[in-house]
């Protein structure tokens, strides 16, 4: 018995590691030259602050199990389930595998945040993503385009995320958190900042998450603005100028910042895209792959054979993804059993 | 003394229709307002009525704006109006001609044939007959193109045709008997009696080889009565109250009568002067893009008409005015939808307090981005590089604080709201006291223009880019990427701008001729008089519009308005989507 997984994020890993462990023969196929997809992108994880370097060691010395075969640098250029129900794998190095069953791992893409355009990335210096602010943690240097260091810092929640002006109504889930977390790191490294986060709701689901969040408040000193941000400007000296409104207090506000940081929510990756019109996969309307039923079949999909796991079917934390990729293994296990002989 | 009994039918119903206009007309211009009856008084007795009297010719009888819709459409409308129109006025000149007196009934001319004796002959007689038969295959060729598009609309140009109510269906059943069966009668007396000429003449001699002409001649003369008859007394009822109605209507808006902000008699005018004739559906995006096929102009003020529920169909419009510059009829059918709008304003002038009292620099032009404007920084850091470039010294309105221009109040009726923002706002650019007023978004251009009474210039950054570079203070290079341009709604339909910005666009790159240009433009779908549909249908209307002008493979499709540019990225597509005052500043 053996399986293809597409894609050799958290999710991938987790999940060859583990049907490997079964006995089952995994080829993991992975784009990039190096393992791990977005968690390169991360300095430190919520909530416990554990080393996204660390977590992805511990995935990748997984994957030298001997049943797993890892093709870096490579892309299923080509999918399709053939005639006696197994499937054809197409590599961009020409070679050709076949296996019985095929796991969907191919993660999230981040929001362009250019697409905002209101919000400046890509026009104004100091307007960066969550994503540039934990490359600068890794290089432990925060200043502002000009080099200084910035006095006031605003985290703008929800972008590309519960916006249906750009078309995306569903909640990336895990921006809040990250938000919490990256204005308790920016305090730790500018105790005299001002840092603030301007959200819609502060939706906190994970366990600890909410008392992250309080502490964040009392002994961070981090303060929450329930509004939405309108547009922002520039000014001479390169700061950000913004207007949004404090829902709460029911007044528009006007506010300089030196550092504005949008938290990019996900998208459906070009990866899922393509999987999805090669293999006929449902998707939903927000663009993911559609999972066979919430409960009883999140991990299987609407073609018999076909699994997925992590982000590729909505956007899910590190700890879920995990979980989702354990759980991918063992539907994958129990079915492989049922429909394959030896 | 010329008369037989099956004269009766057309002349009563002819006569009660007369009455019947005269009367309604009447008590309608009655309740117009003073200075709308002084328009009239003034417009009728000037040049207005020359005028009036053209467009009567063009359109009530050639039909020629139907011609743009499809030529075999406007063919068809023209040989019921003008053929109709012919066969009566060339009908009465000859039976004057034989009659040496232009005292004769009405029905006189119209059953002409009947009356003259065959075998008598009159000056031209013979040319008569010819023309007259001409006329009569005329009409009978248009009603067979009628017929095939009621079958199949698609065969001249229209991909959905109207649908009409059974009692709408039966009176254009009456009005296609009419000339058939006037064909008939004038071939079977033909028959008996000769006269006639290559058409009726003919088919007499042929409908006598088998046909018992002398019993079916007198029948058919009274048919031929009776549903003429039938369709004067049905025509108020129908659709068919638009020919009188739409000649009524195009001597009041010559002489200047405009529908304005309540719906009133002058409205109804243009409600029964809607011929139905289904050009609007196709033209609407909410039924190309989205199906929609019950809120189109001629479903709406169908519907008031009628007296049935047009509270979605006042919500469910665009106002992109697609509908309005196809209207053959000249139709203000923006501002007929916008007149339905209740002013449900809740803003008062506490509401923007906020609002620092105007305080400006003063210069002599003065820009103002806009709300939208706002939105789109590029577009403003555009304007900003080149203000700069073309050394024009400017004040910025609205920079730090700003507040809308008012016209999304005005498109969903709250006028009196609207009154309190444009207040606010003609003090700010008043206190600037510049001489000229550029505006980056379409929105506000058309709002300035119209409605702020400003004693200032007010243009499009377009046109003023386009005047930079006319006069030399911005010399921009032609770049080799082709482009095609996006006439925002409210600027190319809505205030007539449409060759300034192509010519600033050709002088920056290689502008792709489109069959969008200048008011043919496709809506992007973000249109703020649409308070009915879903952000995903706008999606949609986008998506089909950004197909639309992609089809013609330029590098960048270029717009004008930054909701356009906003709606038309809503989805990252392949083609970048740029403003005009992008690709000018990158090239200066």
């Amino acid at each position: 018995m053996n399986v293809c997984i597409i894609g050799a994020g958290p999710a991938g890993c987790e999940a060859a590691f583990r049907l490997a462990e079964e006995g089952i023969q995994v080829d993991l196929i992975e784009k990039e030259c190096h393992t791990g997809g977005n968690l390169n992108n991360w300095y430190q994880l919520f909530p416990d602050r554990k080393q996204a370097a660390d977590l992805n060691e511990l995935l990748r010395n997984q994957l030298k199990h001997p049943q797993i075969r890892l093709h870096l640098n490579t892309e299923a250029t080509r999918m399709e389930k053939q005639g006696d129900g197994k499937f054809a794998v197409e590599l961009s190095d020409r070679s050709l595998l076949e296996c019985d069953a095929l796991l969907v791992t191919t993660g999230f893409k981040l929001f362009e945040a250019q697409r905002k355009e209101e919000y400046g990335y890509g026009i104004y210096d100091n307007v960066i993503t969550s994503v540039d602010l934990e490359n600068k943690f890794m290089n432990h240097q925060l200043t502002t385009s000009t080099g200084e260091v910035p006095q006031r810092i605003g985290f703008i929640h929800c972008v590309g995320s519960r916006d249906e002006k750009i078309c995306n109504y569903h909640c990336s889930k895990l921006c809040c958190i990250t938000a919490v977390k990256q204005a308790i790191e920016v305090r730790e490294m500018l105790p005299e900042a001002e840092i603030l986060c301007f959200y819609m709701d502060m939706r906190m689901f994970g366990p600890g998450y909410e008392e992250m969040y309080r502490e964040a408040q009392e002994k961070y000193n981090i303060k929450f603005v329930r509004g939405r941000l309108s547009e922002a400007s520039e000014n001479q000296n390169k700061q950000i100028i913004i207007k949004a409104e404090d829902t709460l207090i029911g007044k528009p506000l006007r506010m300089t910042l030196d550092l504005m940081v949008l938290m990019v929510g996900m998208e459906a990756s070009e990866g899922s895209k393509k999987a999805a019109a090669q293999l006929g996969l449902k998707k939903a309307p927000n663009g993911f792959i559609q999972s066979a039923d919430p409960h009883s079949g999140n991990n299987r999909t609407s073609e018999e054979g076909i699994f997925i796991a992590g982000c590729s079917s909505s956007p899910m934390n590190l700890t879920d993804t995990l979980a989702d990729a354990r759980s991918a293994a063992i539907t994958m296990t129990q079915w492989l059993k049922n429909n394959i002989k030896r | 003394m010329y008369y037989d009994h099956f004269v009766l039918p057309f002349t009563i119903g002819i006569n009660i229709l007369i009455i019947y206009l005269i009367v309604r007309y009447t008590r309608w211009i009655r309740s117009f307002p003073p200075e709308d009856k002084k328009r009239i008084r003034k417009g009728m007795f000037s040049v207005k009525t020359l005028r009036a009297i053209k467009e009567l010719f063009l359109e009530c009888l050639v039909h020629h704006k139907v011609y743009r819709t499809s030529p075999f459409l406007g063919y068809m409308h023209m040989c019921f109006g003008l053929g109709w129109f012919l066969l009566i006025v060339v009908g009465k000149i000859e039976s004057t001609v034989y009659h040496t007196t232009a005292f004769n009934p009405p029905y006189f001319a119209i059953f002409f044939r009947f009356f003259h004796p065959a075998n008598e002959t009159f000056p031209y007689s013979n040319v008569f007959a010819f023309i007259m038969d001409m006329i009569l295959l005329l009409i009978l060729s248009g009603l067979m193109l009628a017929f095939i598009k009621r079958m199949y609309s698609k065969a001249l140009g229209m991909k959905k045709t109207t649908n009409h109510r059974p009692f709408d269906l039966l009176i254009l059943t009456v009005l296609w008997l009419i000339f058939p069966l006037r064909f008939l009668a004038e071939s079977f007396t033909s028959g008996i009696r000769g006269g006639g000429s290559f058409l009726t003449h003919s088919a007499g001699d042929f409908f006598s080889q088998f046909l018992p002409l002398e019993s079916l001649s007198y029948p058919a003369w009274w048919a031929y009565s009776s549903a003429l008859g039938l369709f004067f007394l049905l025509l108020p009822f129908s659709r068919y109250m638009h020919i009188p109605t739409e000649m009524v209507y195009i001597f009041l808006k010559n002489w200047g009568v405009k529908q304005g902000q309540k719906f009133n008699a002058f409205s109804e005018i243009q409600m029964y002067s809607c011929s139905r004739c289904g050009i609007c559906i196709d033209r609407c995006q909410l039924n190309t893009s989205l199906g929609m096929q019950d809120t189109q102009p001629v479903y709406f003020l169908k519907k008031i008409r009628h007296h049935k529920e047009y509270a979605l169909q006042t919500e469910n419009c665009l106002m992109c005015g697609r509908c309005e510059a196809a209207c053959p009829v000249d139709l203000k059918l923006n501002a007929l939808r916008l007149s339905k709008r209740e002013d449900l304003s809740r803003i008062t002038k506490d509401t923007y307090n906020y609002i620092s009292p105007a305080m400006q620099e003063k210069a002599k032009v003065a820009y103002f981005a806009g709300c939208m404007g706002h939105l789109t920084p590029t577009v403003i850091r555009a304007m900003q590089h080149l203000f700069k470039q073309a050394q024009v010294e400017y004040v910025f309105i609205d920079e730090k604080e700003g507040i809308c221009c008012g016209r999304p109040l005005m498109l969903s009726g709250n006028r009196s709201g609207a009154a309190i923002l444009m207040e606010k706002n003609k003090a700010a650019i008043e206190a600037s006291g510049a001489t000229l007023l550029v505006t980056s978004c379409p929105i506000c251009y058309k709002t300035f223009k119209e409605n702020y009474d400003l004693n200032i210039e007010v243009v499009h950054h377009s046109e003023y880019l386009n005047g930079l570079i006319k006069n030399g203070q911005l010399q921009p290079h032609r770049a080799d990427y082709t482009t095609v341009f996006h006439n925002p709604c409210e600027l190319g339909r809505g205030s007539h701008v449409c060759a300034a910005p192509e010519e600033a666009l050709n002088a920056v790159s290689h502008k792709l001729t489109t069959r969008y240009d200048g008011l043919n433009s496709l809506c992007c779908g973000g249109s703020l008089a649409n308070t009915h549909i879903t952000s995903t249908q706008r999606t949609s209307i986008a998506t089909d519009a950004v197909a639309a002008y992609a089809a013609y493979h330029p590098d960048y499709i270029v717009t004008a308005c930054p909701l356009c540019k906003k709606t038309f990225s809503k989805k990252s597509g392949s083609i970048p989507i740029k403003d005009i005052a992008e690709m000018i500043a990158e090239n200066c």
